[in-house]
């Protein structure tokens, strides 16, 4: 006896087997009722064994370990697990819900789109039932405990499904190749060995290794053990491929040791992102469910997940069994079972007869069939009681004679074999239908990819072998082949009388017969569809919602198909299917996010000075990724007193920004200055070595998108810098216009951000910390003038200075490689400890530039805002054949007068500080009022003692002097526009 | 002429649930095309629908087809998110989304078919400092022009959605949002199936699977078009083909400044309700509203190249899921359930191209991008006007294909520093 496992399910103890699914378990306790269906509330069991499964859905474990909609047939069990069911009220067993059943009458597809229409206001409150009526199980409420990872592989080969033809498949490549190919084989289960339809009593042979015969499942059991061995072929077990994307890129997800408790791991999932040369998919078959009047009741599986339950867990269903098919593959479950010793009362055919062999089996068996007959009813409520069958008439499929009435508590189905091509049909591979089983099976590739076995239509066992062989034997070099292995001729044969709506005596209207299981879309339902218009596959699809539930519609999609083609008599073919997208099984969100969260989450970037401000207890804005010094607050201070404090000492003393964030770009080659001509609106070409001009870059529209100063280093080599919130969209504009615009200048970009710092020295004293820094360079203006760039050793190390300025003061950023930034921070700080030296953040620095009328990009231009809309038309070379955005410039609407321009904006109260992002306008009226501009920036300065600010406003230029009004919520602030520069028009300081 | 539709509402569903539901008539006829027509609509999507709707209905042109290459409602209609605001910030759109917020507010009455326009709210959440003064200059514009739009500091954001993560110490915090409450969302489908059967009530032929092959233009005035299902005259055609409308332009030789991308978006399994407004957040770049069956709606952004293939890179997947977790960590053990691409048309300035053209009686309604849904009832408002009177309403006049000559531009990109 294998140990025994304790669950809970709904508070209630019971034990399972260690190789059990949660699914499995619950049978083994009889436990036949698992959950209630999404709009009529019906009881419902467990129909299928794997990823199909539409009905048995649980709320899997508490807290912040809770997963909602969890497939009871893909849990493994482990110790302690505690399920509960979901969408019921009070209880799974007497749910109120179940009212709509007895109401579904009132209810049929699309309902809701034909009422809760009156009274209009009212919609609101019917929503808030609806929206409480809907939804299955319950989200989370607490953060997830749990951990996820990606891995990235590549392979070789790539076999998808770990049944006979992906087990095939890895055992004929392995022994075909050379030792080097490497091949990853993943199959969902726990193990391999996947399910089998026609031919697990066949006996295989080989003329290699294994010698003589085995019986299938021998044989299986015998290639699990085999290739396991071997180091070239990689099997991930529990792990289902959920995406087939381009280029043969798949993801896969892995469940990590299943059979430990959630709270008793860390990682729990794991995304395989997977790149194969060629890919085997092996991903089997569904069993179809048969369409009938009330097929949904517990207690109802198919047939071959009913043959796994019983054969792989050793389980015996139900007391009387009946099997209803119209096809051989359910006699296998019917032959295992007799074998087993598990009574069936009978079997239901929907065909005239069955071959010789399986006939002679049954007779053996003594299990009666009755042959041309159909299930046409069912009762039982918590649980199947009894059915009810009738012979139909082989030609028009309608019912004939008398219902013959039957008990059974077990009833398995079987409507032949879907192939699973999800993942196919993702790859963008052609499918097309055959009709002799109503399967979509592959017919053309688009990917690097082979369909094998029930995936590709091949069903019996003969025939994958053969197909397995024929398929791969391109691939392999056939003489290193030491054992083909050969299976005999089997005896369940794929013959099958396909009848898409098992008929009724009733009237379809008052019948329940399930397609879509979870999301009770019966067989009426699509025909309501059909009969209001909606015609094409993806209206039904949408109108009745059928196979949009959690199983996707595996069980589902081609019993639709079916049926819309039987109602509206179209051929199936010429319905098509919906397209299958990813993922194939339903992903945890947590998985597709694997580590990059929390402080993985978009990585923070600091500069090589950032501890330095960590010590000095700097607050941090977000400035792109960048973390940037927002103030440095001394004591308890508050950001006004310490920005106030920071802009002082800037303009009365040394202020040393932290300015490395900013993008640099080297640019180098021979047609470097030409470059720089196209790129920014000013001329290049005479721009003298050792010189700085400041650029403003435009889109093709002619409006500003990024600003900067740029420096000749040498005669081909200039260093750009740019905003930072830009640097890296600068840097790709950059290279596509060089790489698709202008592939015959030579230039070459590098960024260069992150290898240096820039530290920014401002202030009326910044030329007496340089000169304490170099003694022996001459920092003076005659030597050193404003807009001009020295390569020099500080402190021996080789830094570039730029005498430049964003404050309005004189100013020197030292360029110095990254390493030694740190270093050279604290030296000026403590050199420069007689000027009241004094860092100082992003909003001391955007009041400084703003005293002084600089603009920010992104800040006072917003995608739509002309260099000449910032009155800077003497930036824009009237000279230049081209540069991008020169065209625009010239349109009716960008040459315009009176469009919205660049101002300076003073309250009349100098107290009040405006909103950034307010809007002005000329006359207070009633809503909606004319908007003439609104707020950029927005300070309080403590040199002009007064609040200030920035505005665009239309006309703004011809305005100045003019009072206008921001309209807050409560009140109206009387402003007056102005000049934008507030501070040293002249720019004495600058040049100082 | 179809006969009146009979309406719906829960007496008739009493009613014919009586006789099983087989007594229904279709929500629209599926007639052949006739020969000529006063009007014809290329594009049987929601705006195209709509167009011919309010032909119909505002215009007094009766015989009019809307011709649908596939199924009606099958492009971006049937594909987005369906986020309904208007809180835009130019007033050009402001003006233009506001009116169809306001055609959105009695849709379900108009159609006698309940599109379920659902006002839960609309939250843009503000992360940075640049993303506090966008916002806010948006929320400014929208209190001058009169459109609902509060400012919601952290705290209110917590209490009008207490499942948003407000942590301070995260690495995007949420600093404020602004909210306009009449906004929301609303059952995509439906909107379609409302207006074609609204359309198809008054006359209006809607031919599915008939695509356009050729639009025949004499002496500088359309006369028709060539389709698989044989010639159909006409003198009025507006093409509303979203990143097709292209492929038709060059038919007669007009560029379109189009570009057409592929947008993602995926849903969660259904869950009882959770997540009671829709959030949008532009920095981090997610928005996330639950559907009334319960499911999760989540958006993505565009990916970067041009396609047509409706499908994307799944490291936007990655990014967009990445950032509801990191919002709503809450959600980690929520599982995807579908996942599908649109193709979005963009010009130039995210906005719209609503527009007649040097043809005489060509016209074009295209470049929605990431935001056409919410415009739909207006969009097609408009546009019926334009092709009606030969003339844009005053709503549209500013989104005419003559300002990528002149200049005048609308432009939300830069501007809105939102995700449509």
């Amino acid at each position: 006896m294998s140990k025994k496992i304790s669950f809970t399910f709904d508070g209630k103890k019971y034990f399972g087997n260690e190789k059990d699914t949660l699914a499995s378990a619950l049978l083994r306790n009889g436990v036949f009722l698992v959950g209630r269906s999404f709009k009529y509330h019906r009881p419902r069991g467990i129909l299928a064994s794997g990823s199909e499964e539409p009905n048995a859905l649980v709320q899997l474990e508490s807290q912040g370990f809770t997963e909602p909609n969890v497939k009871a047939t893909e849990v493994l069990l482990y110790e302690g697990l505690k399920a509960n069911s979901q969408n019921n009220w009070p209880s799974l067993k007497f749910d109120i819900g179940s009212v709509n059943n007895f109401l579904s009458p009132f209810f049929p597809a699309g309902f809701y789109y034909k009422t809760f229409m009156w009274p209009p206001g009212l919609w609101k409150k019917y929503e808030f039932f609806i929206r409480r009526a809907a939804g299955l199980g319950k989200s989370p409420k607490e953060n997830d405990p749990n951990e996820y990872e990606h891995v990235h592989y590549h392979c070789d080969y790539l076999i998808v499904g770990g049944g006979v033809s992906g087990m095939l498949a890895s055992e004929i490549l392995r022994q075909g190749s050379n030792e080097n190919i490497k091949i990853l084989l993943i199959d969902q289960n726990n193990e391999l060995g996947g399910n089998f339809n026609y031919g697990t009593e066949q006996r295989i042979y080989t003329k290699g290794i294994v010698n003589g015969d085995e019986a299938y499942s021998g044989w299986i059991q015998w290639l699990k053990n085999h290739i396991k061995k071997y180091f070239n072929l990689k099997i991930l077990n529990s792990t289902s491929v959920f995406a087939y994307m381009h280029n043969n890129y798949l993801l896969a997800i892995q469940n990590i040791d299943p059979q430990i408790s959630p709270q008793n791991k860390t990682l729990r999932q794991r995304i395989w992102k997977i790149r194969a040369k060629k890919v085997i998919l092996a991903t089997g078959s569904f069993e179809r469910p048969l369409v009938f009047d009330n097929n949904d009741r517990p207690g109802i599986l198919l047939a071959n997940s009913a043959k796994q339950y019983m054969e792989k867990y050793n389980l015996k269903l139900g007391k009387k069994t009946v099997i209803f098919t119209n096809n051989d593959s359910a006699y296998q479950t019917a032959n295992f079972m007799f074998r087993t010793g598990i009574p069936i009362e009978c079997v239901v055919d929907l065909r005239e007869k069955i071959n010789p062999y399986l006939q002679k089996l049954m007779d053996i068996a003594k299990i009666p069939i009755h042959f041309g007959h159909a299930i046409t009813d069912t009762s039982g409520w918590l649980r199947i009681k009894s059915i009810k069958i009738n012979k139909i008439d082989g030609k028009t499929n309608k019912i004939i004679g008398k219902a013959i009435n039957i008990d059974c508590d077990n009833l398995l189905i079987s409507g032949g074999w879907n192939p699973n091509v999800n993942l196919f049909s993702q790859s963008r591979g052609k499918l097309i239908y055959r009709d002799l089983d109503g399967c979509f099976i592959p017919q053309e590739s688009f990917q690097n990819e082979i369909s094998i076995g029930a995936c590709n239509g091949t069903f019996e066992l003969e025939n994958i072998f053969k197909e397995a062989y024929k398929k791969l034997e391109h691939l392999i070099n056939p003489e290193l082949l030491f054992n083909k292995f050969y299976c005999e001729e089997t005896t369940y044969k794929e013959n099958i009388k396909t009848i898409w709506q098992i008929p009724s005596s009733k009237p379809l209207g008052k019948t329940k017969m399930f397609v879509d299981f979870q999301n009770d879309v019966t067989s009426k339902d699509i025909k309501l569809a059909l009969s209001e218009g909606y015609r094409s596959i993806e209206h039904i699809k949408r109108y009745t919602t059928t196979g949009m539930a959690t199983d996707q519609g595996k069980t589902s999609n081609v019993n639709a198909l079916g049926i819309i083609s039987k109602i509206s008599n179209r051929p199936i073919e010429e319905l098509g299917t919906t397209t299958f997208r990813l993922p194939y099984t339903p992903i945890t969100f947590g998985a597709i996010a694997g580590r990059n969260i929390k402080d993985f989450f978009d990585l923070e970037r600091t500069t090589p000075i950032h501890e330095w401000h960590l010590k000095r207890g700097a607050k941090f804005e977000d400035v792109g990724q960048w973390k940037r010094p927002w103030y440095y607050p001394i004591k308890n201070e508050n950001m006004q007193k310490a920005v106030n404090r920071e802009v002082e000492a800037t303009r009365n003393g040394i202020g040393i920004l932290d300015a490395s964030t900013l993008g640099k770009i080297d640019i180098k080659g021979r047609d470097a200055s030409e470059f720089l001509n196209r790129v920014y609106t000013n001329a290049w070409t005479k721009l003298e070595i050792g010189k700085c001009r400041y650029g403003l870059m435009l889109g093709d529209d002619g409006m500003v998108i990024d600003d900067g100063v740029t420096s000749r280093i040498g005669k081909n080599h200039y260093v750009m810098s740019t905003t930072t919130g830009n640097a890296a969209s600068v840097m790709s504009k950059l290279e596509d216009w060089l790489q698709t615009e202008w592939p015959d200048l030579k230039v070459f970009l590098t960024s260069v951000t992150e290898q240096f710092a820039t530290i920014s020295i401002n202030g009326p004293y910044s030329e007496k910390l340089l000169n304490k820094l170099c003694p022996k360079e001459d920092f003076s203006n005659n030597n050193f003038p404003h807009m001009s760039f020295k390569e020099i050793n500080v402190l021996g190390i080789s830094c570039r200075i730029m005498r430049i300025s964003f404050t309005g003061e004189k100013c020197y950023e030292i360029n110095i490689p990254s390493n030694y930034a740190k270093n050279l921070w604290e030296i000026c700080f403590d050199l420069g400890k007689e000027y009241n030296i004094t860092p100082y953040g992003t909003e001391a620095m955007h009041v400084l530039r703003a005293e002084k009328g600089f603009i920010i990009v992104g800040q006072e231009t917003d995608g739509s805002v002309t260099p000449i809309d910032l009155d800077m038309s003497w930036i824009v070379s009237k000279k230049k054949y081209d540069f991008i955005g020169k065209r625009a410039l010239f349109r009716s609407d960008t040459i315009k007068k009176g469009r919205k321009q660049l101002v300076g904006i003073l309250t009349t109260n100098p107290d009040i500080i405006l909103e950034e992002g307010s809007q002005i306008v000329e006359k207070i009226t009633k809503k909606p009022m004319d908007m003439i501009g609104h707020i950029t920036s927005s300070y309080y300065s403590p040199n002009l003692k007064r609040s200030f600010a920035l505005g665009l406003v239309k006309g703004g230029l011809d305005k100045k002097g003019l009072k206008m009004f921001v309209p807050m919520i409560n009140k109206n602030i009387e402003v007056e526009i102005t000049n934008p520069v507030f501070i040293d028009p002249s720019n004495k300081r600058l040049i100082a | 002429m179809n006969k009146k539709p009979k309406k719906y509402s829960v007496f008739s569903l009493i009613k014919n649930a009586f006789t099983y539901h087989e007594n229904w008539q279709p929500a629209w006829r599926s007639p052949e095309p006739k020969k000529e027509y006063d009007a014809i609509i290329i594009g049987g999507g929601g705006h195209g629908l709509t167009t011919a709707y309010y032909l119909a209905k505002n215009h007094d042109l009766k015989n009019i087809a809307v011709i649908e290459k596939g199924w009606i409602g099958g492009g971006n209609t049937g594909r987005n998110t369906t986020i309904i605001r208007s809180n835009y910030l130019w007033d050009q759109s402001a003006a233009l989304y506001e009116h169809a917020l306001k055609l959105w507010e009695s849709m379900s009455q108009e159609l006698n078919y309940n599109v379920m326009f659902s006002q839960r709210g609309v939250m843009n959440v503000a992360h940075n400092l640049h993303d506090v003064r966008e916002l806010k200059r948006r929320w400014h514009s929208n209190r001058l022009n009169d459109i609902d739009c509060e400012w919601l500091d952290t705290n209110q954001v917590k209490k009008f959605c207490p499942i948003i993560n407000t942590s301070q110490n995260i690495r995007y915090p949420v600093l404020g949002a602004t909210l306009q409450r009449r906004a929301g969302t609303a059952r995509h489908d439906a909107v379609a199936w409302g207006y074609a059967r609204g359309a198809d009530a008054m006359g209006v032929d809607i031919i599915q699977n008939c695509e356009v092959t050729n639009i025949i233009v004499q002496n500088g005035q359309v006369t028709g078009i060539e389709t698989n299902k044989g010639k159909i005259k006409s003198k009025k055609i507006g093409v509303v083909a979203a990143g097709h409308s292209s492929v038709i332009a060059n038919m007669v030789g007009i560029r379109l400044p189009l570009e057409s991308r592929p947008l993602q978006a995926l849903v969660s399994e259904p869950v009882k309700p959770i997540l009671d407004t829709v959030v949008m957040s532009n920095t981090i770049h997610a928005y996330v509203s639950q559907s009334d069956k319960g499911e999760l709606v989540i958006g993505a952004g565009t990916d970067s190249y041009t396609s047509y293939t409706q499908r994307g890179g799944f490291n936007i997947v990655e990014d967009t899921v990445t950032a509801i977790v990191e919002l709503f960590p809450l959600f980690s053990r929520m599982k995807m359930l579908r996942h599908w691409g649109g193709i979005v048309d963009i010009c130039p300035d995210a906005s719209p191209i609503i527009s007649k053209t040097h043809i005489n009686g060509l016209f074009f309604n295209c470049g929605w991008g990431t935001g056409g849904f919410k415009a739909t009832p207006g969009s097609g408002w408009v546009f019926a006007h334009t092709i009606a009177n030969n003339e844009p309403h005053k709503l549209n006049e500013p989104f005419s294909i003559n300002r990528f000559s002149s200049g005048e531009l609308v432009d939300e990109h830069g501007a809105a520093a939102v995700a449509h």
